[in-house]
Parts: structure tokens; C-alpha cells; sequence
């Protein structure tokens, strides 16, 4: 138990260092970077406490997918030159204020929710899926996601499918001076428009205008 | 103390998620800085549900959560993608030159 404890401090505590460092680090690729420190120390803690499919999943979504989009985008933008140029500090003070109020508001509701979960009611299970501890967390997991969730599921695969089109429709351009192949025009190419026999007299040639 | 209970990962949550907030208020630089904290804040999320579900030993927790991973992915990159054609109409993300909204 004190080991589970001692890696728990471990890692959470890395988990909000990287965390601050995501918010106040001037280069943005360090950010990146600091974010991806984020997502493995909780995919840590979550293949800690038996989740070890999310763990594994928030790995591969997160740090192999969405950090790499956002180093990508980061390197394709240009934003190191905005850096060497000091933004103004004049709202600056007001937002710290602002956020601050904000974020630490939330910050003690959160922590009332904590407190308040001691003295709750008794729990009725809203659903019968329990914990099966003989099969793994990964069979468990397949078992309700492809039986009961299996609509939830599909729509998921629906809305990745949307995000995708999306993504491509927003950031196509249309380039000049480029051929295309036309599918239409060459499929509706018939023998009529295309071959035509010709019939050559000797000692003269063809002659093709058009 | 050296009792790790619901509580710690709740706390845990609770202090990612706020770093979240306080990072879209306090963000001066660059959008891409926004799309992280919303990151964040739904990583806190998840971290929430998983917690929960391994408490209630309910697992019904992590298939949201994995829903709630599905929906970050395709935000990210809807919002990556707007970024990037915002990048290519005005040379600059920004976040004080993004003023055509006035808000």
C-alpha cells in the first residue's frame, strides 16, 4: 500500500508540474511537449488503479495522435518570430485577476464535491454492468462496449468521420494552374468523338486540324 | 496519508482541471495554448470517470471515457484545422490580435 501511495505522489505530482508548465511556457513546442508529459503520467496512474485499456488507449489517442497534431501545426505555424516581440502587459494584470478569481472558485467547488462525497447517500447501481475481477479489464470492457454501447460506439465512429470531413474541408485549397484529371470526361468519352476513319489516298497525307 | 483513496484522484482532477481554466484566462500568447487547456480539462474529466468507476466498480465510467477521448481527438483536430486557415487569412494566431468578434 505505501509503495501504490508513493507512486501515486510521484506521478500526480509530475502530472500538475506539467500541467502549470503547459500554461506558462514561452515555446509553444515546449508546451507540446509538457502536455505529452501530462498525458503519460495519468495514463500511469490510470493502468495503476486497474484501468489499464484507457491507460493504454489515452497513449495511443493522445500522446501518438493529438500531441503529434499539435506539433505539427505548431512547427507548420510560424510562431517563434510573434515570441521576440513582447506582447503588451496592459490587460494582462486584469486577466490575471480574472482567471485567478475564477479558477480558484472552481478549484475550492470541486474540492466541496470531494468533501461532500463522505457523507453521501447510499448508492443504487444504475446499470448491472459490475466489475467482473476474472477477466481482464480489456475483455470486460469489449464485452459491454460491443453489446450494450454498441450504438454509443458507432455514433462515436460517426462523429470521428464528421471531424475528418471537417478538417479536410476547412483547410483544402483549390490551387491554380494545376491539370486535374476529370473522371466524367474521360469516362463519357465515346468512339464517336474519338476515332474517326480516314481514308488516305496514295501519295498523300493525313492532315488533322482539330 | 498513505491511504490513496477516491479523494486523491478527485483532488488530482480537480487541480488539473483548474490549471485548465486558469490557463485559458491567463494565456496571452497563442490560441494553440487554448486548445491545450481544453485538452487538459477534459483529461481531467477522464480522470474523474475512470476514478469513479473503479470506486462504484461499475465500468460503464471508462466506456464514457472513452467516448469523451473520442470527442477530444475529432476537437482537436476540428480546432487545429481552424487554426491553420486563421493562420493562412491573417498571419498571426494571436491572441490579442483576434479582435473581429469584439468580444
Amino acid at each position: 500500500m505505501l509503495a501504490h501511495s508513493l507512486f501515486f505522489y510521484f506521478f500526480s505530482t509530475i502530472a500538475v508540474f506539467a500541467a502549470i508548465m503547459v500554461t506558462v511556457s514561452r515555446n509553444t513546442v515546449h508546451s507540446v511537449f509538457f502536455l505529452i508529459l501530462v498525458f503519460i503520467s495519468i495514463s500511469i496512474l490510470f493502468i495503476m488503479i486497474g484501468a489499464e485499456f484507457l491507460g493504454m488507449i489515452m497513449l495511443i489517442v493522445y500522446v501518438g495522435a493529438v500531441a503529434v497534431l499539435f506539433l505539427f501545426v505548431v512547427m507548420m505555424l510560424n510562431i517563434t518570430e510573434q515570441l521576440t516581440k513582447r506582447s503588451s502587459r496592459k490587460g494582462l494584470i486584469n486577466n490575471i485577476s480574472v482567471g485567478s478569481i475564477v479558477g480558484i472558485i472552481i478549484f475550492l467547488e470541486l474540492l466541496v464535491v470531494v468533501g461532500g462525497w463522505k457523507y453521501k447517500g447510499n448508492f443504487v447501481p444504475l446499470s448491472a454492468v459490475n466489475l467482473d475481477l476474472d477477466i481482464s479489464n480489456t475483455h470486460a470492457l469489449g464485452n459491454i462496449l460491443y453489446t450494450d454501447y454498441i450504438h454509443l460506439f458507432q455514433i462515436s465512429g460517426m462523429i470521428l468521420l464528421v471531424a475528418m470531413i471537417g478538417a479536410i474541408t476547412l483547410t483544402f485549397s483549390k490551387r491554380e494552374n494545376i491539370k486535374r484529371q476529370s473522371y466524367f470526361n474521360q469516362i463519357q468519352r465515346e468512339k464517336d468523338s474519338a476515332v474517326s476513319l480516314v481514308e488516305v489516298e496514295s501519295g498523300k497525307g493525313v492532315k488533322l486540324d482539330d | 496519508m498513505t491511504e490513496i483513496g477516491l479523494g486523491h484522484y478527485l483532488t488530482l482532477a480537480a487541480i488539473i482541471f483548474t490549471i485548465g481554466i486558469i490557463g485559458i484566462f491567463l494565456n496571452r500568447k497563442n490560441v494553440i495554448i487554448i486548445l491545450m487547456s481544453i485538452e487538459l480539462i477534459l483529461l481531467a474529466v477522464n480522470i474523474n470517470l475512470v476514478s469513479f468507476s473503479i470506486y462504484l466498480q461499475n465500468l460503464v465510467g471508462q466506456v464514457f471515457t472513452m467516448f469523451i477521448l473520442t470527442v477530444a481527438a475529432a476537437e482537436a483536430a476540428v480546432g487545429l484545422a481552424i487554426i491553420v486557415i486563421y493562420y493562412k487569412n491573417r498571419g498571426s494566431i494571436n491572441v490579442e490580435q483576434i479582435s473581429s468578434l469584439k468580444g
